[in-house]
C-alpha cells in the first residue's frame, strides 16, 4: 500500500467513533459575522497607535503632503545616495525625485543579488488592521513580490486612511486566499537572546509606516 | 439538612483536628452534621498514579458510603474535585453502566468554602483568630473546582487577622500526589519557592485548604526551622472569640486567647 | 549537528541534573516569568478570549474528526495550486523524500526554517548523513544549531542560554559553518543579532532548497501559514527556487476565513504579541514571485495513533504556542531537554508518549508522571487542551502496558493494590490507622523533633520514605484518627465542652503539618 491509502487508512480506522459524516454537523462552531464598512476615525488613530507600539515609525501626511513625506522617509538622516526599489505599479507621484535618491525599478530582470545592493524599498499595502497594528500586502500593484520588501533594510510602506479595517476577522474577510500575503506587524524582531527584543534580524530594520489621508 | 462530612482519608488519619474543626464550623452555623463511618478515601491517588481500576473498589465505598446524604462537604479542594472530576472517567473506564449511573445520582460534593459561601450564604463565620496569616489557594481548589476567592473573602471577615498576600499565590507548591514522590527534586523546588515567598510576607501561619499542599510546604518550612505553622482553613474559621479575658505572663497587658486553644500560632505550644 | 535526544535518562534523572544548574534555572525563571507576564497582558484585552478558545478547539476538533476528508480536500487543493503533494507514514520516508528533492536539484545545502516537525523527524542529521548541510536560520536554532546543543523550549529554542554563552558560541563557531562573527563581538543582543544577519544573509542568497514547516494548512484553498518574527521566514519562503514544506496532517485548517481565530489565539499565547512581525500565507506557486517549485509533505510518523486515542486525541488540536510550558512549574524549574523529547513541557509530555506509545522504554513512561498536576498548563491553552486529563489518562495507559508485560508485578503495582484493598473498606482502614496511631504514640514518646507550635514532625528517614524527607520534614500520624474520635465521642457529643475541637484537639496540634 502506498502511504497515501495507508495515512488514509490509519486515520478512518482511528476514527472509529465519528458516526456523524458531516463535519460541520458533527462539530458546528459558530463565530460572528466579522463587521462591514469603513474603519471609524477612532479606529484609524488605534492603528497609528498600535503601528508605532511595534517600534515602527508612524507619520499621516495627506495626499496632498505624501510625496514630500516619502522622500524625507528614504532619505533619513542618511547623508549619501540612497538606493531605493520602487516596484511595479507603485504610484508615479509619490516616488522621490531628488539627487540624493536613485531609483531602482523592480522587474523581471532584477536578481536577488540586486535587491540585496538597494538601501530601502517603496510599497503600498492591501489593508491595514487597526487592532493589532498590522500592514498587510497581497503583493498586487504597488506592493512588489514578496522579496522586494523583505531583503532591502528600510521598508516605507503607504497605507491609505480607508485602507484600514476594524480587526483580523474583517481583515481575513477582506483578503483574497487565492495570492500570497505578507502580514508585517513592525520592523523583523527576535526576542531570542534573553527575552530582549532586538528590532531586526533578516527583514528590514526599520520600517516605516505612511498612513495618508485626505486633504 | 444534614450533610455527610467527606473527611478525606488523609485528614482521618494525620489531620483529624481538621475534621473536628469543620464539624465545630458548621454547628455553630446551625448545620446537622454526620460522618458517615463506611467511607475510606475517593481513590484519587490511585487515579492519579494511573491505576483506575484499583480505583473502583474504592469509587463503590464512596458511592455506598454517602448515598441518601443531601450534600456532602469535604475539607479539601483536591478531593472534592476528584469526586467531582474523576469518579466519572473511573466510573466509565471499568464499564459498568450502573455505577455510572450511581456517579451521576450521587449527592452533590462542595469543598468547604463553597459550602459556606454558595449554600450557607455565609462569609463571615463569625471567627476570630489574632494572627499574621497567608493564604495559598491550592491547585485543585483554584483550577479544577474554580473557588475563586471565596476561602479569601472568608478568611477576610475573621475578627482580628492579618491577612498578607502571598507572591506568586497561584503558582502550585508542587505537592501533586505521588509527584511529591516520583519527582521528589521538582516538587521540593517548587515547595522551596512557595515557602521562600511564604517567608517573604511576615505571616506567622500559612493557610490553605488542602492539608496535602500544606503537609509538604509545612514539612519543608518545618525543616527550615522557619517559625511558620501552617492551618487548615476549617481550623482558622473554627475559632472564636473568648468570652473570658485570660491574662498572660506578669507584666505584659491582658491578651486574648482564641477560645479554641491549641490553634495558637505560638512557638512551642501544648502537648 | 549531531546532537540528538535518542537515549535520554528518564525524566526523575533528567530533571535533578537541570536543577543543579542555577544559571539554567535563573535563564527559565526570566524567561517563563517575562512571557507569562505578556502574555496576561495581551489576552487581557480580548473581550471574546473565551469564545475564541472554544473556536478555536472546535475548528481543530472539526478537522480530527474527519481527517481523511480534509486531507484529500487539502491535497487537491494544493496541487490546483501547483504544489507537488508527498505523504510520510513515518520520519524515514519524510526525510527521504526531502532529501530526494535536494539531489535532484544538486543542493549541497538548504536553509531552514524552523520547524517542529522537521526536528521531530531528524531532518538535519538525515541530511547530514547524505552530505547535504541544512542550516538553521532562526536565531535561537541558530544558536543551538552552533552551539550542537538540544532546543529547550517551543517557542524559543535557546531559552536555556543567556548572552555571554551565545557571544562565546558565536565567536567559536560562526568561522566554521560560514561568514564568521566580527572581531570585537559583545554580548549586546542587538550586536549579536546583527552577527546573525551577517552570517546567515549570504546564506539565504544562495541556497537553492528551502524547508519550512507549516503552522496552518487550509483544505479549502491549499494555503500554507508561517508565523514567524525575524523574516528567517520570509527568506526561506520567498528567495529560493525550490521550497519543501513539512506539514504535520494535523496542521489543517477547513477553510481560510478560519485563520482568523488562529491568528488572534496563537501570537497573543506565544509570543505575548497582538500580532507576531511576519506572517507569510502562500498557496502553491505564485508566477514570477517565490519558489517556482513549491513541495508539500504531508507527514504522519505516530499522528493517526494520537488520533486513534480518543481522550489524548484533542493533543492534536496543539498549534505549538508554548504558553502551556511557560506556565509550567515543572518546566520552569527543570528546562525543556529533562523531557528527552522536541516537544518539551505539559504538551510534550502528552504528545511525546502518544507520539511514541508507552510501555517500550523507561523515558518515554516518565514523561506523563512529570507534572503535579497543577492544571496552569490547561487554563491558558489557546485551544482548550486538558492536558491534565490527558496526563492521567497516559499515567493508567503507562500502568495497563506494564501490567499485560509478562514477569512480576512491580512494587507500585503490589502497593496499590494493597492501598485498594485496604481503602476499600472502613473496618479495613480503622484498623490500620489504629496500627499508626501506635506509631504515632510511640514516636511522640521517643520524641520527634518538634515543629513549630509543638507538633510531633520527623526529620530524616530511612527506606522509601526518604524521597519525602531528604528535605521535608513529616507528619506523624495522629494517635487517634478522626474516625476514631468521632465512634469514642459520638462526634464530640460525648465529649467535655461544648463541642469538638475546645478541649478535646488531640495530641496532633491545630494545623502543625
Amino acid at each position: 500500500m502506498n502511504a497515501r491509502e495507508e495515512i488514509l487508512g490509519r486515520a478512518r480506522q482511528a476514527l472509529g467513533d465519528v458516526t456523524v459524516a458531516d463535519p460541520a454537523t458533527d462539530v458546528p462552531v459558530t463565530r460572528p459575522a466579522p463587521a462591514t464598512g469603513p474603519a471609524t476615525p477612532a479606529q484609524v488613530d488605534l492603528f497609528a497607535e498600535r503601528v508605532a507600539d511595534y517600534r515602527a515609525v508612524v507619520e499621516r501626511p495627506t495626499v496632498l503632503t505624501a510625496a514630500d513625506a516619502v522622500l524625507a522617509a528614504v532619505t533619513g538622516a542618511s547623508s549619501g545616495t540612497r538606493r531605493i526599489l520602487v516596484p511595479p505599479g507603485f504610484p508615479d507621484a509619490l516616488v522621490p525625485v531628488d539627487d540624493r535618491v536613485e531609483i531602482i525599478r523592480d522587474g523581471p530582470t532584477v536578481t536577488t543579488a540586486e535587491l540585496d545592493t538597494c538601501d530601502g524599498v517603496l510599497s503600498t499595502a492591501a489593508i491595514g488592521i487597526a487592532e493589532t497594528g498590522t500592514i498587510v500586502l497581497d503583493h498586487g500593484e504597488g506592493q512588489g513580490r514578496r522579496a522586494a520588501t523583505l531583503v532591502p533594510d528600510l521598508h516605507v510602506c503607504v497605507v491609505r486612511v480607508d485602507q484600514v479595517v476594524a480587526g483580523v476577522p474583517e481583515a481575513v474577510a477582506a483578503l483574497d486566499p487565492s495570492r500570497p500575503q505578507t502580514w508585517i506587524s513592525g520592523p523583523s524582531a527576535t526576542s531570542d537572546i534573553e527575552l530582549d527584543r532586538v528590532e531586526g534580524v533578516h527583514g528590514p530594520r526599520t520600517l516605516h509606516v505612511l498612513l495618508v489621508g485626505p486633504a | 439538612m444534614t450533610v455527610g462530612l467527606m473527611v478525606t482519608c488523609i485528614n482521618d488519619a494525620l489531620f483529624p483536628d481538621t475534621g473536628k474543626a469543620v464539624v465545630t464550623l458548621l454547628r455553630r452555623l446551625g448545620v446537622d452534621v454526620a460522618f458517615p463511618s463506611a467511607q475510606t478515601c475517593c481513590g484519587q491517588p490511585m487515579v492519579n498514579t494511573g491505576y483506575l481500576d484499583e480505583a473502583v473498589p474504592l469509587l463503590r465505598n464512596h458511592l455506598d458510603a454517602f448515598a441518601g446524604y443531601e450534600a456532602i462537604v469535604a475539607p479539601s479542594g483536591s478531593c472534592a474535585g476528584s469526586v467531582r472530576h474523576q469518579h466519572r472517567i473511573v466510573a466509565e473506564r471499568s464499564g459498568d453502566p450502573g455505577l455510572v449511573h450511581a456517579v451521576e445520582a450521587a449527592p452533590p460534593v462542595h469543598e468547604l468554602s463553597e459550602y459556606l459561601v454558595d449554600v450557607l450564604g455565609v462569609t463571615d463565620v463569625g471567627a476570630y483568630f489574632p494572627h499574621r496569616v497567608t493564604y495559598h489557594p491550592t491547585c485543585h481548589s483554584l483550577r479544577m473546582l474554580g473557588v475563586g476567592d471565596r476561602p479569601l473573602s472568608l478568611l477576610r471577615a475573621v475578627r482580628g487577622i492579618r491577612l498578607e498576600e502571598l507572591p506568586g499565590a497561584d503558582e502550585c507548591c508542587g505537592f501533586g500526589g505521588t509527584f511529591a514522590m516520583k519527582n521528589a527534586e521538582t516538587s521540593i523546588a517548587m515547595g522551596n519557592d512557595k515557602a521562600r515567598h511564604v517567608r517573604s510576607t511576615g505571616a506567622e501561619v500559612l493557610v490553605a485548604g488542602d492539608n496535602s499542599c500544606l503537609m509538604h510546604v509545612g514539612g519543608l518550612l518545618s525543616r527550615q526551622r522557619s517559625g511558620v505553622r501552617v492551618m487548615h482553613l476549617a481550623e482558622v474559621l473554627a475559632q472564636t472569640e473568648p468570652v473570658v479575658h485570660s491574662v498572660t505572663s506578669a507584666g505584659s497587658a491582658p491578651t486574648r486567647e482564641p477560645a479554641v486553644g491549641s490553634g495558637a500560632p505560638t512557638e512551642g505550644g501544648p502537648r | 549537528m549531531t546532537a540528538t535526544f535518542v537515549g535520554m535518562p528518564a525524566f526523575p534523572t533528567a530533571a535533578k541534573a537541570a536543577l543543579a544548574d542555577t544559571q539554567l534555572r535563573r535563564n527559565l525563571a526570566h524567561a517563563t516569568g517575562t512571557i507569562r507576564t505578556k502574555r496576561a497582558g495581551v489576552v487581557g484585552e480580548v473581550d471574546d478570549w473565551e469564545e475564541l478558545r472554544l473556536a478555536g478547539a472546535a475548528i481543530k476538533d472539526r478537522v480530527l474528526r474527519h481527517l481523511p476528508y480534509y486531507l484529500e480536500q487539502l491535497e487537491t487543493s494544493l496541487q490546483a495550486a501547483g504544489a507537488t503533494v508527498h505523504w510520510a507514514r513515518d520520519a524515514a520516508e519524510a526525510n527521504a523524500i526531502v532529501v530526494g528533492i535536494a539531489q535532484q536539484h544538486d543542493a549541497r545545502e538548504i536553509v531552514k526554517v524552523k520547524s517542529m516537525a522537521t526536528a521531530e523527524i531528524g531532518l538535519n542529521e538525515a541530511c547530514e548523513a547524505a552530505g547535504i548541510d541544512a542550516w538553521e536560520t532562526d536565531l535561537a536554532e541558530l544558536i543551538v544549531q552552533l552551539g550542537d546543543d538540544l532546543p529547550s523550549h517551543i517557542l524559543v529554542p535557546a531559552v536555556h542560554r543567556n548572552r555571554a554563552e551565545i557571544r562565546e558560541i558565536f565567536l567559536r563557531e560562526m568561522g566554521t559553518a560560514g561568514r564568521a562573527a566580527p572581531e570585537g563581538l559583545t554580548d549586546e543582543p542587538a550586536e549579536l543579532a546583527a552577527a546573525a544577519r551577517a552570517h546567515l544573509r549570504e546564506k539565504f542568497l544562495r541556497a537553492k532548497v528551502a524547508v519550512s514547516g507549516a503552522n496552518f494548512a487550509v483544505a479549502e484553498t491549499g494555503t500554507l501559514t508561517v508565523v514567524e518574527s525575524e523574516g528567517n521566514g520570509r527568506m526561506c519562503l520567498t528567495l529560493p527556487e525550490v521550497l519543501v514544506s513539512v506539514v504535520g496532517i494535523e496542521k489543517i485548517l477547513p477553510t481560510w476565513d478560519d485563520l482568523e481565530v488562529f491568528l488572534q489565539l496563537l501570537p497573543r499565547s506565544s509570543t505575548g504579541e497582538r500580532m507576531n512581525p511576519y506572517t507569510s500565507t502562500w498557496s502553491g506557486v505564485t508566477p514570477g514571485d517565490g519558489p517556482q517549485e513549491v513541495h508539500v509533505v504531508l507527514l504522519d510518523n505516530g499522528r493517526t495513533n494520537v488520533l486513534a486515542d480518543e481522550v489524548g486525541r484533542q493533543a492534536l488540536r496543539c498549534i505549538r504556542c508554548s504558553a502551556c510550558l511557560n506556565v509550567c512549574p515543572v518546566y520552569e524549574r527543570t528546562g525543556g531537554h529533562a523531557y528527552g523529547s522536541v516537544y518539551p513541557g505539559p504538551i510534550g509530555a502528552i504528545l511525546t508518549p502518544m507520539l511514541r506509545g508507552v510501555g517500550h522504554d523507561k523515558q518515554t513512561d516518565s514523561l506523563p508522571y512529570a507534572s503535579s498536576l497543577c492544571g496552569a498548563c490547561f487554563e491558558v491553552c489557546p485551544v482548550r487542551i486538558d492536558i491534565p486529563e490527558v496526563l492521567v489518562h497516559l499515567r493508567a495507559e503507562v500502568v495497563d502496558a506494564h501490567k499485560a508485560a509478562p514477569g512480576l508485578p512491580s512494587v507500585q503495582d503490589m502497593a496499590m493494590k494493597a492501598a485498594s484493598w485496604t481503602l476499600s473498606s472502613s473496618g479495613r482502614i480503622g484498623a490500620a490507622e489504629k496500627v499508626s496511631g501506635l506509631g504515632g504514640r510511640l514516636i511522640n514518646k521517643l520524641g520527634g523533633h518538634a515543629a513549630p507550635g509543638g507538633a510531633p514532625m520527623l526529620g530524616a528517614l530511612p527506606g522509601p520514605a526518604a524521597a519525602w524527607a531528604g528535605s521535608r520534614d513529616v507528619p506523624v500520624p495522629a494517635e487517634e484518627s478522626f474516625r476514631a474520635w468521632w465512634e469514642r465521642t459520638d462526634g464530640g457529643r460525648a465529649e467535655t465542652g461544648d463541642g469538638p475541637g475546645v478541649n478535646g484537639h488531640g495530641t496532633n496540634g491545630v494545623g502543625d503539618r
